[in-house]
């Protein structure tokens, strides 16, 4: 089946070049997934595939399986690769799965952790549990059922846990004729269900986890399906975790390492950020600073480390360090506080009790807390919000939560270890919701390090980024937005944090009460201007993409802003060339007075004259253009 | 931007170091179980690195049979001088008196000697947490266990009431006489194994490379006449023995322990030939098949590691 596949034919260069082989599985990077659906829309026998096509199945268990497949299978005389996966006798039997099962399976690429959740609706705890650790989610629909409540329970879930890789899996569609027409209804279906719960992007693909198709190849039953292999994709995905190396230093402590005397070390896992030796660090709640002198490991010392790696670090000075505190980069560490907002997934029978007193562990902290009634608990079929005494089994709500001591945190959105924790019942010792915290309600009172007022400053250097504005000028139809859309693209993936303002975007909302005359145009200017020096404030490099015709306003904006910060983007194409363009069709209806007041026709444009970046678009690509602009900004 | 995408071993390692380190900050009486096979070989690595200056703060324990190689029982020793760490032995006292031996009580050996054996030295010694060397890329019911795995008081596994774990968090808490069972390279499979031990020179027993051994036959498998003494005396006869060019996939105690014909004298030539082979690795072992398809899951239950 797979022996024409590319992807894995690795056992040729087994055979000839071990050395070669080890080399290449040695540099590979690791993906976690998930992979969730309704019960019978194929999960087991998905992973199953995709464990026979990489050839992690031996002879031995094959044989095993393909007894098996006879016996207990529902494929009749096909192998039922479901039964590979499922594992535990009791499931065997009833033909579900009940439990999160990690599996493994290696291209040449990458290595690959696949969390098998459940489908049924009793068990959202495994699926919040399977979720916490993955890169990205495989959801699966059946082509024959389409969009079910399940799915959009387990997107949201995903979607909650902070997954950003979503990938729709159309599944089954063999027993759908491979009808395109079917699956595109199902990705409309998704695609409105997605938006209304705030899923900015996901990769739909039409797939058959039983015979293969659009799998490890591209299927000839779906020529009209042009994108990736689900193996091509989970290749090649980024994996979100290393973009926490960008983000600033921090170690939760989790022991001290003291061999004798003249050794005093801590360890942990870099949280985010890195770190060197040389590096001023604060250990936090107490606001302690010191310098870091070694990074040890067992091999050699390091001369950084970062986020995802355990290591063991020195200081230069004796400052109490403990099990719980964090250390983190001297200029920019995290809050302690002890009342927090946080959405909570209730994991055990037994429902929360408000106000008794449950164990929160949150990164290496342990302490008492105590929950309030929820604000509200979410309907995960509907997503309405609904009023709630408690939190049951299953349940997800937001509540207020406070600590009997100040704890380092910050909000889940930025960091997933400091901002996630599960709570214990200190009786039983069960484990009985996940949370996320969501914000402080306030500042610890008894916290005592400096008070970092958090400027502008601290923003960007929380984003490790000068803040910018490009700012693209031009007629009509020129190219800005275009052009501006690749630059934040390559920005983007480059991991700087940047915002695009387009001019008919901020139309339809900001801006929906002016028109089109010169005074409007200028408020228009000054509005989006005051919203990029906002956004500047904030760290990010802001992309306008605006006719702005006025140098005026130009000129007031760039005075809005820190020296240095404003770059006027001149996209110039000749008006005979925008107009022959037309891509809107607007010239056209502007020669034929239907509109008016249209730069270039009817209202005037004043070309910059000495633009930091001029883009002749008959000479340059937009793509050619974008690089350049990058490479100026970044330098 | 960055470069520094971590290689899977290198998460791998990371994470395997952040869950001992819970153990031992959080656990009151941690001991690592070591079979001196290639995962423990491993495990003891990451826990030397995890602890680095310091020796690792916990005993290691090996339920021992009486039935293992002699290189094992030496590399076993020499491992504990390296590492600076206690080595405890213990063999189920019921089990030396009643002979029990792999050729005349089958499974009633790996149960007397490993099961009864392990539950009584974790009793004896009061340990509150066990790293156990366990992957779960190995058998379909540990694909399901959890990194912190909890065992009642009389040792039992409850598969479907097991603590949900989500992100890093672990929790350790825990009533007295209960304890946890704790797998640090449940993510690792064979092949991540094999891979760390070439990277890093992790010693391991000879026995994993090909060489010429003394062998016999027995019920259609082929084995290594380690002791032949004491097999004559167990046997009632003295097998045929032939020297053959073998090496083992896995190492337990040699009557059980099927080897196979090979001349993988390297560990890339090792690798090779595991990656090449197209039986499972736990094939070798005779315990995984005894109680129909949910072998391993009952004896899980019943407390085996």
């Amino acid at each position: 089946m797979s022996d024409d596949n590319v992807i894995y034919q690795t056992e040729a260069l087994i055979a000839e070049d071990i050395e070669a082989y080890l080399d290449q599985h040695q540099h590979k990077t690791m993906l976690r997934f998930i992979t969730c659906g309704s019960v019978d829309d194929g999960k087991s026998t998905l992973i199953g595939r995709l464990l026979y096509d990489s050839k992690m199945i031996f002879e031995d268990q094959l044989t095993a399986l393909e007894n098996d497949s006879k016996k207990v299978g529902t494929q009749g005389q096909e192998i039922d690769f479901a039964l590979l996966v499922d594992g535990l006798a009791a499931e065997r039997e009833q033909g579900i799965t009940i439990d999160v099962a990690y599996r493994f399976f290696n291209t040449e690429k990458r290595k690959f952790i696949v969390a098998d959740c459940p489908g049924h609706e009793q068990y959202t705890r495994n699926m919040v549990t399977g979720a916490s650790t993955a890169d990205l989610a495989v959801i699966l629909i059946d082509a024959r059922k389409g969009v079910l409540v399940q799915t959009r329970r387990h997107s949201y879930l995903c979607h909650l846990i902070g997954i950003k890789n979503i990938v729709l899996a159309v599944n089954k569609m063999d027993l759908v004729d491979y009808d395109p027409v079917i699956f595109d209804a199902i990705v409309k279906d998704y695609t409105e269900f997605a938006r209304s719960i705030g899923i900015e992007a996901f990769t739909a693909m039409p797939i058959s986890g039983f015979k293969g198709d659009n799998i490890t190849t591209k299927s000839d039953n779906t020529p009209w399906y042009s994108g990736p292999t689900l193996i091509e994709h989970l290749e090649t995905v980024e994996v979100l975790s290393s973009a926490d190396v960008d983000k600033p230093f921090r170690m939760p402590v989790q022991w001290v390492n003291r061999p004798n005397l003249d050794f005093r070390g801590f360890s942990g896992l870099i949280a985010t950020g890195s770190v060197k030796p040389g590096d001023a660090i604060r250990v936090l709640p107490s606001g302690k600073t010191s310098t870091v002198t070694r990074v040890v490991t067992l091999d050699q010392d390091l001369d950084q480390a970062v986020a995802g790696q355990s290591v063991t670090v020195c200081f230069a000075d004796e400052v109490d360090c403990s099990r719980g505190d964090v250390i983190a980069l001297a200029d920019n560490p995290p809050q302690a506080a002890d009342q927090f907002e946080a959405t909570f997934v209730w994991l055990n029978d037994e429902a929360m009790i408000p106000g008794r007193a449950y164990w929160l562990k949150l990164a290496t902290q342990t302490v008492s807390a105590t929950v309030q009634a929820p604000k509200y608990v979410v309907n995960v079929n509907t997503m309405e919000q609904l009023a709630a005494k408690t939190l049951e089994l299953n349940a997800i709500g937001v509540a207020e939560l406070a600590t009997d001591k100040p704890i380092v945190f910050e909000p889940y959105a930025q960091s997933r270890t400091l901002g996630g924790f599960v709570l214990v019942d200190k009786i039983t010792n069960a484990t009985v919701a996940a949370g996320m915290l969501n914000f402080s309600l306030r500042r610890a009172q008894n916290v005592h390090w400096q008070a970092l007022d958090i400027s502008r400053e601290a923003h960007a250097a929380s984003k490790n980024q000068k803040p910018a504005v490009l700012w693209f000028t031009g007629l009509s139809g020129s190219g800005k937005s275009t052009i501006a859309n690749l630059v934040e693209k390559k920005l983007h993936a480059l991991g700087k944090h940047t915002f695009l303002l387009d001019g008919d975007n901020v139309r339809h909302g900001l801006n929906k009460d002016l028109g089109f005359t010169e005074a409007d145009r200028i408020e228009n200017i000054r509005r989006v201007g005051e919203v990029a020096r906002l956004m500047t404030d904030a760290g990010l490099i802001v992309l306008t993409a605006f006719i702005s015709p006025f140098r005026a306003e130009r000129e007031m904006v760039r005075g809005l802003l820190t020296e240095g910060e404003f770059h006027e983007v001149f996209i110039d194409t000749p008006l005979e060339e925008a107009e022959r363009r037309d891509v809107k069709g607007l010239y056209k209806k502007a020669r034929a007075g239907q509109l008016k007041n249209f730069t270039g026709i009817d209202s005037p444009y004043e070309a910059p004259e000495a633009p930091e970046i001029r883009v002749d678009t008959t000479r340059e690509t937009p793509e050619d253009a974008a690089e350049r602009i990058v490479a100026l900004l970044i330098g | 931007m960055t470069s520094s995408t971590l290689t899977h071993l290198q998460r791998l390692e990371a994470e395997a170091i952040h869950i001992m380190r819970e153990v031992v900050a959080e656990a009151e009486n941690p001991v690592m179980m070591y079979s001196v096979g290639k995962d423990s070989a491993v495990m003891l690595h990451l826990a030397r690195k995890a602890f680095y200056p310091s020796p690792p703060p916990f005993p290691l324990l090996h339920v021992d049979t009486t039935w293992k190689f002699k290189e094992m029982y030496a590399l076993r020793n020499k491992m504990a001088t390296t590492s600076g760490m206690e080595l405890l032995v213990y063999q189920n006292p019921e089990a030396t008196e009643r002979g029990i031996n792999p050729f005349d009580h089958g499974a009633l050996h790996t149960d007397m000697w490993k099961t009864e054996g392990l539950k009584q030295a974790l009793d004896k010694y009061g340990f509150d947490a066990a790293f156990g060397g366990a992957r779960r890329d190995e058998e379909k019911s540990r694909a399901k266990e959890r990194i912190f795995s909890f065992r009642t008081a009389s040792h039992g596994w409850d598969p479907k009431n097991q603590r949900p774990e989500l992100w890093n968090l672990y929790n350790a808490r825990k009533n007295k006489g209960e304890s946890i069972r704790v797998f640090p390279i449940s993510n690792w499979t064979e092949l991540d194994i094999w891979q760390y031990i070439h990277l890093n020179d992790v010693p391991i027993v000879p026995l994993y490379f090909a060489d010429v051994r003394p062998t016999f036959e027995w019920e259609g498998q082929l084995f290594m006449a380690d002791d032949i003494e004491r097999l004559e005396k167990v046997l009632g006869y003295r097998p045929e023995i032939t020297n053959r060019s073998i090496r083992f996939r896995t190492l337990g105690c040699f009557p059980l322990t099927g080897a196979v014909e090979s001349t993988a004298k390297t560990l890339p030539e090792v690798i090779q030939e595991t990656l090449l082979t197209t039986t499972s690795e736990r094939q070798g072992r005779v315990i995984d098949k005894d109680a129909g398809g949910a072998g391993m899951e009952v004896k899980k239950q019943q407390g085996y590691f």
